[in-house]
């Protein structure tokens, strides 16, 4: 499904990404763990298209495209998505309204029926039961005074009504509650269907609790420098960040 | 004398009504009086008045065939689905009994000054003229001197008229530039309640007029008016306008401004708190594209204690438009325990748009909250990628955040069909500037 192969990418002239290399195959779940700065989230980012964020050597081809030949718009209806560490808040313009959008954009490219807006709001309204969101955060501007975790939530729900065939998600554990945490957990594993694939993005091994991955990668100093399966996970929670980053360097 | 000193005096009326006259002859040597500004005048520092200046806008505004097919096309667009407003509308400043629905409300009088009776007469020369200061607004003192006509609004004591009015002033192009008239004053006796809805428009084709409106509003004690005023006509319609209001004892006025922009267009907003514990907000929108220009100049005189006031302004600036928003809030000596608060928030669409904000707070009581901001951004890109990560293309997300950037001031409107009115209509000219954009890419 998604190729990395090389990959460098910079940030406001300061190389993150030195030499990426990643496959993952339809249905599987990847884990990409590492410490601060260790450019995970720019790796997010890099996939989905961010301006700025400079592309400087390498290739990644995602469903059989040449993914970094498209704009983001393009990525997300080719069936990548990026739930956001830090989604923006777009006070005036409402969550439904800007879901409706997306969705109607999404079924245009895949050629299918557009909803009519009863239709949509019924679909709308059981997400939102099922990532344990109040259907008022529906009528209230994207993200607009929405806590963390509700943030959070609502990436969940676009994630859930855009059914991409390939999610990152960017550190979406961090600051929540264990109670919302496994609602994240459940959301994947109610869309794990063995075609669709998932890179989960984070800090801490409490995720894979409830997420089994099937392969854990470790990044640091913009490279994979060690994969393995969960149990290297359980490896770093005991031993930390330290011993890797120490083998890196050697 | 500049020229268009003088030549603006030749377009005084040849008849009016005699009880008119004084006050016409005020405004007469008030305008030749007066100096055309500069850049060097403060209150007229960023806005130039060459586009009035150089067009010759001296042939007489002419009453139109009524009901033309386009009339009453044009009607249809103009109405307010929902609002279940009383219609009033003026063609070139001529009133259209055609285009108009001429039902009567309970406790809310209209009339035409010159078909106004005697009782009348008296309320309108008691009040017009005293809430529009011709020696500090030059083009008060313009539109006194030609004045003939104009709409007076009368809502008695303790009326609680639920029926909107809106009056539509509508310009259609002449053969000559020409330049009209508009006139309205408003007189809300203790206790009433009404709203009024001042609507400007022309047909679909290039304009060449020049408004000269001046609107005064009076609030008794404990009265409440909600006013919108929307510039909705096409851009080379000139327009230079006032809107002044005096507040008694517990009024409240509600106030909401939309302005696109024109070839030159100057609004001034002037609202005095003369009773304790006034109320008023006052908000409004700019959106100037193109080579465009508007200009708010926004007043709010607290001279009594405990009033309050709350003024929220936003614009868009695209292409190579330039807007002016200058928001003064003067507070008496007497005024002690005045809430005021005003915000201007602006956003630049285009690297060649600009704009000039400036709050002004003057100051002399002091047991006053007072509080004042204004921003000028550009949209944020950050919030554009992340409407393009969920598959909406770019040019989508700019409108969107356009729209959402306004919406919060039109989401709060007292009468919600208007917001409805407005949106599509605000959402095609947003669509509009992304694709034009592009084009000149």
């Amino acid at each position: 499904m998604l190729s990395i192969k090389n990959l460098h990418a910079t940030v406001e002239g300061k190389e993150i990404l030195r030499g990426v290399d990643l496959e993952i195959g339809a249905g599987e779940v990847h884990a990409i763990m590492g410490p601060n700065g260790s450019g995970k989230s720019t790796l997010g980012h890099v996939l989905t298209g961010r301006a700025g964020y400079d592309v400087t050597a390498g290739e990644v081809s995602f469903m059989g495209q040449d993914l970094l030949a498209l704009e983001p718009e393009e990525r997300a209806l080719a069936g990548l998505f990026l739930a956001f560490q830090y989604p923006v808040e777009i006070p005036g313009v409402s969550n439904m309204e800007f879901l409706k959008t997306a969705v109607d954009e999404m079924r245009k490219y895949r050629e299918l029926e557009a909803l009519d807006s009863v239709s949509f709001m019924k679909l709308a309204r059981e997400v939102c039961q099922r990532v344990s969101l109040d259907q008022s955060f529906l009528k209230r501007g994207i993200n607009e005074g929405f806590s963390g975790g509700e943030k959070k939530r609502n990436e969940l729900m676009q994630m859930m009504l855009l059914e991409p065939h390939l999610c990152i998600l960017d550190e979406t554990d961090s600051g929540l509650d264990i109670d919302a945490l496994q609602v994240v957990a459940s959301c994947v594993n109610a869309m794990r269907d063995g075609k669709r694939s998932f890179l989960l993005i984070t800090h801490y091994q409490r995720l894979l609790d409830f997420i089994e991955p099937d392969y854990v990668h470790v990044l640091g100093g913009g490279r994979i420098v060690r994969s393995g399966d969960k149990s290297l996970a359980l490896e770093l929670e005991e031993h930390g960040y330290a011993w890797l980053e120490n083998e890196a360097v050697q | 004398m500049s020229d268009f000193i003088t030549e603006a005096l030749r377009l005084a009326p040849s008849e009016a009504p005699d009880w008119l006259s004084e006050q016409r002859q005020r405004g007469w040597s008030s305008w030749k009086s007066s100096k055309m500004p500069t850049r060097k005048t403060e209150d007229w520092k960023y806005t130039r008045l060459k586009a009035l200046e150089q067009g010759a806008y001296l042939g007489r505004a002419e009453r139109q065939k009524p009901s033309s097919p386009t009339l009453t096309t044009l009607r249809e667009q103009l109405q307010v689905p929902g609002l279940d407003a009383r219609m009033l509308v003026f063609v070139n400043g001529f009133y259209s009994p055609e285009l108009s629905n001429t039902e009567s409300t309970d406790g809310m009088d209209v009339v035409h000054f010159s078909e106004a009776d005697e009782t009348q007469v008296d309320t309108i020369r008691t009040h017009l003229g005293t809430v529009a200061d011709s020696d500090k607004y030059m083009f008060a003192a313009l539109s006194d001197s030609w004045l003939d006509d104009g709409v007076f609004v009368h809502v008695k004591s303790d009326s609680k008229v639920i029926t909107p009015l809106h009056i539509v002033w509508l310009t259609v192009p002449q053969q000559e530039a020409f330049s009209l008239s508009q006139r309205l004053l408003v007189v809300m006796e203790p206790g009433s309640e009404a709203t009024v809805v001042e609507h400007f428009a022309s047909d679909g084709s290039q304009q060449n007029s020049f408004t000269n409106g001046v609107t005064e509003l009076v609030l008794d004690a404990n009265a409440s008016l909600c006013h919108y005023r929307l510039h909705l006509e096409e851009e080379h319609a000139l327009h230079i306008g006032g809107v002044h209001a005096r507040l008694e004892r517990d009024a409240r006025l509600n106030s909401f401004h939309l302005g696109l922009g024109s070839t030159l267009k100057r609004l001034d907003v002037a609202v005095r708190h003369e009773g304790e514990g006034a109320h008023c907000d006052l908000n409004g929108i700019y959106l100037p594209q193109h080579h465009q220009h508007i200009d708010y100049h926004t007043c709010i005189e607290h001279i009594r204690p405990h009033c309050t006031s709350r003024e929220a302004f936003r614009g868009i600036i695209s292409d190579n438009a330039r807007a002016v928003f200058n928001g003064r809030i003067h507070i008496h000596p007497d005024a002690q325990k005045t809430a005021a608060e005003l915000s201007n928030k602006n956003l630049l669409t285009s690297d060649k748009a600009e704009v000039d904000t400036k709050p002004e707070l003057e100051i002399y009581a002091d047991d006053v909250k007072c509080a004042h901001g204004a921003t000028v951004a550009q949209l944020d890109e950050y919030a554009l990628y992340y409407l393009r990560s969920r598959g909406i293309a770019r040019d989508d997300a700019q409108v969107m955040l356009s729209t959402g950037f306004i919406n919060e001031l039109i989401n709060n409107l007292q009468h919600a069909p208007l917001g409805e009115y407005l949106k599509p209509l605000l959402g095609r000219l947003f669509a509009q500037q992304v694709t034009q954009a592009e084009g000149t890419d």
